[in-house]
């Protein structure tokens, strides 16, 4: 018994809302496309987010995560893309070639294009080095989620969600659903301003606090907190949940040798959603961690035209200008300078600040070079998209020296 | 054959007094119980948490030590020796995954550097041959990441990592398969001791039978082994001695990403001093690295968790050996605690007229000597007069294979899910755990009790994710699973 081998046209790895999105349009074109996903119902993250808010604009209404992914399904599915669940992607066996595993046996898959759209996790409470003891209660936003919403399970009576960003928010929200109470939320960073005003968590925020321990044996008895100004403090609970905080679930990438950017952690590409391999594409999550489904699901229709336009040409940049941020930014996508006028989404980048920033004003340089300045009319918060203009890619030169963006 | 496991809730077994009972179910009580499981007499394990191999066995460094370094002279020094070859053989029968890839004790300064052709010779006088001292452009070939600085290495060929897990399930499994009765969640609190002597003659040691008081109920046995690890001093104290006290040196480790695998291909040691034998970096068998261990005195025996000062102090120690190991991420943080005893060697003493051994500071080195423990206190135990009866052949075993580096693991496995497609479903993404494989665990014959139960049979839930993607079902799974 070997692998089944095979050929087809685009292979998608990963039926989230990107992924999804991208099948859709390119069947819609007429290309045969298969979509592989691990879990056994495609739709990915969305599946267990059991609020609204997701597809309609950030702060007005929109569908539920459950009925997104349905629809993110249909929608692929109608247009002609195959859609395989329970298979695994594992490896690489070569260029543009995957080996995957389901209940069906081993495959591998040669493509005239691959599109990586395999999403974005928390870090556990491991990777952020919380010390302490190891005790049960403890999660992430996505366990959570699928322990109360997929499974139904018992979580605790009263937990701290540390995080204060919109994912952090669903966290509280999925522990009220579950009958949890919220003692508070913990963040490092500064107050909101005006955060009394818009609709909040409902339990305090505790703010320019971090979380030096957990203790308990057996089952979490409490998180340990210390705040900016040496004040320690240890809040009784039995659950704790780590929100946001993504790192881009970048394992295929990184096993395909694909650059990363050093600032997402995600693969380094361009505007058409070009990796550093040829014939290897990235959308969504993957690319920059967590932005809305609907950026998801766009970027995912939007690879369809350089796809299509790779499958006739078969062409790939050599070598491309690299754009870095400086602090407080901590990432930017894309992240390369394509040769050709390709515009990002919506014509504008996508970044991250570290921190907040009142009244923002970006300065894009390249050698020293002044190419454009902006002055953003909202204030840029950590934890939220902050979008810079790309109507000065066509001053850039793509074969130079890395295109510096600061905000100041 | 009967398998008699028993958890809480359950009556202890009534019928005669056992003739051996191994207090303990770590690596080497487990190892214990398998030695004795050849012989024809009646054996009980009690161990006081719900699983076997849950104390310090389940947190350790993984290494399969040569014994180079080992005090010459000392029991440790011969045990680890023997139990080196010991368990290489019972891996290779029972599918523990070894991995023999060699450690580098690499010197970082002048001084480190004119020690190693000491430790050559201490590794020499230890019977260990095959070591070679290493200059500093052949250290960088074989170690391409490796900080700047380094002058030099002592190459150590045949130190190996393994499986610290499988380890003692398959010495638990195979003993209960030979009849061996294993009692869970039952915890040792008194002992009254069977010293009723022999013939009288002074020479014959006693018959009597010692009554054990447990959380479970009473317990007889003439024979009594105290594997009790942490706490073999305080079981000692309930047989009225007072030969050693435990003191728990808390060892802190950092396991990294299977993406930093290909950044290290050796143990990398550092050079010892007085202080102990420092963080190491190395490769595990589940192909991520570990960094680690801290080495502190404490004196609470459950202090196993990690603190900031620690992690710390690992970053910056790694920082040195490895540089480009701290931009990995992180896959998890534990520590484990050493039964250190303020004496260089193992306290494994015979106490013929009350048909007992302790086995007491079993220090750094146990996973490596518990094979060779086993066969010592098994003969120690012959000698209080216990007969033990001509041993036969144990009913084989074999163990999930978890190594990573053997390309066995179900997922990759055609012919396997062609026979059977839950081999072909992976439920644990990072680790690419199947369904079958849980299954499998679950209806072994040491089914884990819990989600970490579950982790160190399989693999299940341990990954970069911590269960992000699979922890709610693995949840599920194992609640479902009869207990
Ligand atoms: C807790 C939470 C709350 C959120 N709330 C909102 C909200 O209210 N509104 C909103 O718009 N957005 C929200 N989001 C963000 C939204 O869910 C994401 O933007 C979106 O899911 C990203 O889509 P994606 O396709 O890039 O990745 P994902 O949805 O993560 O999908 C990736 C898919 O790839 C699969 N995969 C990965 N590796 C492999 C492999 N090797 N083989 C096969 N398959 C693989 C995964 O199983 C997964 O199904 C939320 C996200 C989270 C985590
Ligand atoms: C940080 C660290 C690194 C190490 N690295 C290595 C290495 O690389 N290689 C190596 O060979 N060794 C290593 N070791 C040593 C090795 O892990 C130990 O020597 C070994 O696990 C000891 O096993 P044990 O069975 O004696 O103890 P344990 O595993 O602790 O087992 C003792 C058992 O007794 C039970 N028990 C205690 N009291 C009672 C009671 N009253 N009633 C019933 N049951 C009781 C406990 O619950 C426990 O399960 C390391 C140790 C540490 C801490």
């Amino acid at each position: 018994m070997t692998r089944h081998e095979r050929t087809v046209d685009v292979l998608v790895v990963g039926a989230g809302p990107a992924g999804l999105g991208a099948a859709a349009e390119l069947a819609a074109s007429g290309v045969r496309v298969e979509v592989l996903e691990r879990e056994q119902d495609a739709g990915g993250v969305p599946r267990h987010c059991h609020h609204d808010g997701f597809g309609g604009r950030r702060t007005t209404g929109g569908v539920s995560g459950p009925e997104y992914a349905r629809r993110c399904t249909a929608a692929a599915e109608r247009a002609g893309a195959t859609l395989r669940t329970g298979i695994t992607v594992t490896g690489w066996a070569g260029p543009r070639t995957l080996d995957a595993t389901g209940p069906g046996g081993l495959e591998r898959i040669t493509a005239r294009a691959v599109l990586l759209a395999t999403g974005a996790r928390e870090r556990p409470r491991s990777a952020r080095l919380v010390p302490g003891t190891r005790p049960a209660g403890v999660y992430t936003t996505g366990e959570l989620q699928q322990a109360v919403h997929l499974h139904h399970q018992h979580i605790g009576t009263r937990a701290v969600v540390v995080g204060d960003e919109p994912v952090g928010h669903a966290a509280a929200g999925t522990l009220r659903v579950a009958g949890v109470e919220v003692a508070a939320l913990v963040t490092g960073r500064p107050p909101q301003p005006l955060a009394v005003l818009r609709r909040g968590p409902g339990a305090p925020v505790l703010s320019r606090t971090s979380v030096t321990g957990l203790s308990g044996r057996g089952r979490l008895t409490g998180v340990t907190v210390r705040h900016e100004d040496g004040r320690t403090t240890t809040l009784r609970c039995d659950t704790v949940v780590f929100t946001g905080d993504w790192i881009p679930d970048h394992e295929l990438a990184r096993r395909g040798e694909l650059a990363l950017d050093p600032g997402t952690r995600g693969p380094a590409h361009d505007a058409s959603y070009r990796t550093g391999e040829p014939g290897v594409f990235a959308i969504g999550n993957l690319l920059h961690a967590v932005e809305s489904a609907g950026t998801a699901a766009a970027e995912g229709r939007a690879v369809a035209a350089p796809v299509l336009r790779h499958l006739v040409t078969g062409s790939w940049p050599a070598r491309r200008a690299a754009l870095a941020v400086e602090a407080p930014l901590t990432w930017i996508a894309p992240n390369l300078i394509g040769p050709d006028d390709d515009r990002p989404l919506d014509n504008r980048f996508v970044l991250r600040t570290g921190r907040r920033r009142a009244t923002p004003l970006f300065e894009v340089r390249q050698d020293g070079r002044l190419l454009h300045r902006q002055r953003l009319l909202l204030p840029a918060r950590p934890g939220f998209p902050v979008h810079l203009s790309a109507d000065w890619l066509d001053r850039a030169d793509p074969h130079g020296a890395t295109v510096r963006v600061r905000l100041l | 054959m009967n398998r008699t496991v028993t958890r809480a809730g359950q009556p202890l077994p009534d019928g005669p007094a056992y003739d051996v009972t191994v207090i303990g179910a770590g690596v080497v009580g487990t190892a214990i119980a398998r030695e004795l499981a050849r012989h024809p007499v009646r054996i009980a394990v009690i161990e006081a948490s719900d699983d076997i191999g849950n104390g310090t066995s389940k947190a350790n460094t993984a290494i399969l030590h040569t014994g180079f370094d080992a005090v010459p002279g000392s029991l440790e020094a011969r045990l680890v020796r023997d139990g080196q070859r010991r368990l290489a053989a019972y891996a290779a029968e029972t599918g523990i995954s070894v991995e023999r890839v060699g450690a580098l004790l690499v010197a970082w300064d002048q001084e480190q550097l004119d020690s190693l052709p000491r430790l050559l010779a201490k590794a020499e006088e230890n019977g260990y041959q095959a070591a070679r001292l290493l200059d500093a452009s052949r250290l960088a070939e074989l170690e391409p990441h490796l900080g700047p600085g380094a002058l030099g290495a002592l190459e150590i060929p045949d130190e190996s990592v393994i499986c610290p897990w499988t380890t003692p399930l398959a010495f638990a499994t195979q003993a209960v398969l030979a009849g061996v009765h294993l009692h869970l969640d039952c915890r040792v609190t008194a002992i009254e001791p069977g010293t009723e002597p022999g013939n009288g003659s002074g020479d014959e040691p006693g018959t009597g039978v010692h009554t054990l008081t447990t959380t479970r109920g009473t317990l007889r046995t003439r024979g009594l082994i105290n594997a009790a690890g942490l706490h073999a001093d305080a079981i000692d104290r309930l047989l009225g001695h007072d030969a050693f006290t435990v003191t728990p040196r808390r060892g802190q480790l950092i396991v990294y990403d299977k993406l930093a695998r290909d950044l290290v291909r050796h143990i990398l040691l550092p050079v010892p001093t007085s202080a102990g034998k420092g963080v190491l970096v190395a490769p595990t068998v589940f192909g991520n690295v570990l960094l680690g261990p801290t080495a502190e005195e404490l004196d609470d025996k459950a202090a196993t968790e990690s603190t900031e000062e620690g992690l710390a102090l690992l970053r910056e120690k790694g920082r040195r050996i490895l540089p480009r190991l701290i931009e990995e991420e992180v896959t998890a943080v534990y520590a484990g605690l050493r039964a250190a005893t303020g004496h260089e060697d193992y306290r494994i003493k015979a106490y013929p007229d009350l048909r007992y051994v302790a086995v007491g500071g079993i220090r750094s080195t146990g996973l490596t000597a518990s094979m060779a423990i086993a066969a010592h206190v098994t003969d120690l135990l012959a000698r209080t007069g216990l007969d033990l009866g001509a041993p036969a052949e144990l009913p084989p075993v074999t163990v999930p294979v978890l190594g990573e580096a053997a390309d066995r693991r179900p997922y990759l496995d055609a012919g396997l899910i062609a026979r059977d497609p839950a081999y072909g479903t992976v439920v644990c993404h990072c680790e690419r755990v199947t369904e079958g494989e849980i299954r499998d665990a679950l209806a072994s014959v040491l089914p884990p009790a819990s989600v970490e139960g579950l982790a160190r049979r399989t693999r299940a839930g341990n990954g970069r994710c911590q269960g992000f993607y699979c922890g709610a079902r693995l949840r599920a799974l194992t609640e479902r699973a009869p207990g």
